[in-house]
């Protein structure tokens, strides 16, 4: 293989499947996405793909390259492939519709789970809110609150890989950011859907989720403080 | 059910770590002064501190090993009750197994 081309395998199927291999001319600022779409249009159309943005926004470009779960738009291939080698597979802990498209909702059904939803205290007839950014609550909401839905850590999480009910970094960081929320007000119903033998008290910390996130999340952060808040209200006979 | 079994687990942690560092002062104080083992046993039978103290450790012991084996296993293909109920088997093991050792000590 010369220094012009690229070794690719990509997964086709489903469930069962194997990866085959294509040979893509390596380009300039290639990113991984160039490459699958390469494929698509050139040698293969039949491959299926999702990706809408192609700048980092919208999330659903995701997938698992030599391994590691990453936006396929923002990630040049000269930085990721391994000696002109990438692999490019479905992201890992969802099922597979396709080739390279998972069924996410399994993991937005989980933000559900989590009680992922906003309930607000107040109507169109009160004024706004006033929200001091300086507060810690609003501080730890806003670290947390630029999530995408990618599931990206969802992919990366071991322990969603062990335990497929498990909630996952994403959907708990969701409801750490609205416990943090003033504005909310199903903080202890949230508590108690995060409490389950699923829930927060699951996670061993790995912080494969905070690694992976092209957002630079923490959502092991935010996991630990779901920790700390149910035990605060079990002690208090809250829960 | 998790969030209490998280709290005991984390609460035995707390308890075992002082208790960890005591006894392992008192075996090195205890060695290096050459006690006989007949000595350590005359300090120890017949008292109350030393039977709460090693009575405590294994209580918290066998609780943090249980809810801790059972997280484990409950990541195992095993189904989930298993993991409970080897998690409590586990527990109550230790507790026998610690509380002989303990009456042998202070008895």
């Amino acid at each position: 293989m010369g220094k012009d081309m690229l070794s690719v395998e990509i997964w086709r199927g489903a469930a069962e499947g194997a990866f085959r291999r294509y040979e893509v001319p390596a380009r300039q600022s290639q990113t991984v996405l160039d490459v699958v779409t390469w494929v698509q249009r050139e040698l293969d159309p039949g491959l299926a793909y999702r990706f809408a943005c192609r700048v980092g926004m919208c999330g659903s470009c995701a997938m698992m390259v030599n391994g590691r779960p990453r936006w396929t738009c923002r990630s040049h291939v000269d930085r990721v492939a391994e000696a002109g080698r990438l692999e490019i597979a479905p992201l890992r802990n969802l099922p597979v519709i396709k080739d390279l498209a998972c069924d996410m909702s399994g993991f937005f059904d989980k933000w559900d789970r989590a009680e992922g939803r906003f309930h607000p205290t107040a109507n169109r007839e009160n004024d706004v809110a006033a929200i001091d950014p300086a507060t810690p609550a609003r501080a730890a909401a806003n670290a947390g609150i630029e999530c995408i839905n990618c599931g990206i850590c969802h992919a990366a999480c071991d322990v969603v890989a062990w335990n497929a009910d498990y909630l996952g970094p994403a959907a708990l960081n969701r409801a750490w950011t609205l416990m943090m929320d003033t504005r909310d007000g199903a903080g202890r119903e949230r508590l108690r859907a995060v409490s389950g033998d699923a829930g927060c008290h699951a996670c061993h910390s790995h912080q494969s989720c905070m690694t992976y996130c092209p957002n630079a999340l923490n959502p092991t952060a935010a996991i630990a403080g779901l920790k700390r808040m149910t035990v605060k209200a079990a002690l208090k006979g809250e829960l | 059910m998790a969030v209490w079994l998280f709290i005991l687990q984390r609460g035995s942690a707390l308890v075992m770590a002082p208790l960890v560092l005591i006894h392992i002062g008192v075996m090195v104080v205890a060695v290096r002064n050459g006690l006989s083992s007949e000595e350590i046993l005359g300090r120890t039978q017949g008292s109350v501190f030393w039977a709460a103290f090693y009575g405590l450790f294994v209580l918290a012991a066998a609780v943090h090993g249980g809810i801790g084996l059972r997280a484990a296993l409950a990541e195992s293909p095993l189904p989930r009750p298993a993991a409970g109920a080897l998690g409590l088997v586990f527990a109550l093991l230790a507790l026998w197994l610690g509380g002989r050792a303990v009456a042998a000590l202070v008895a």
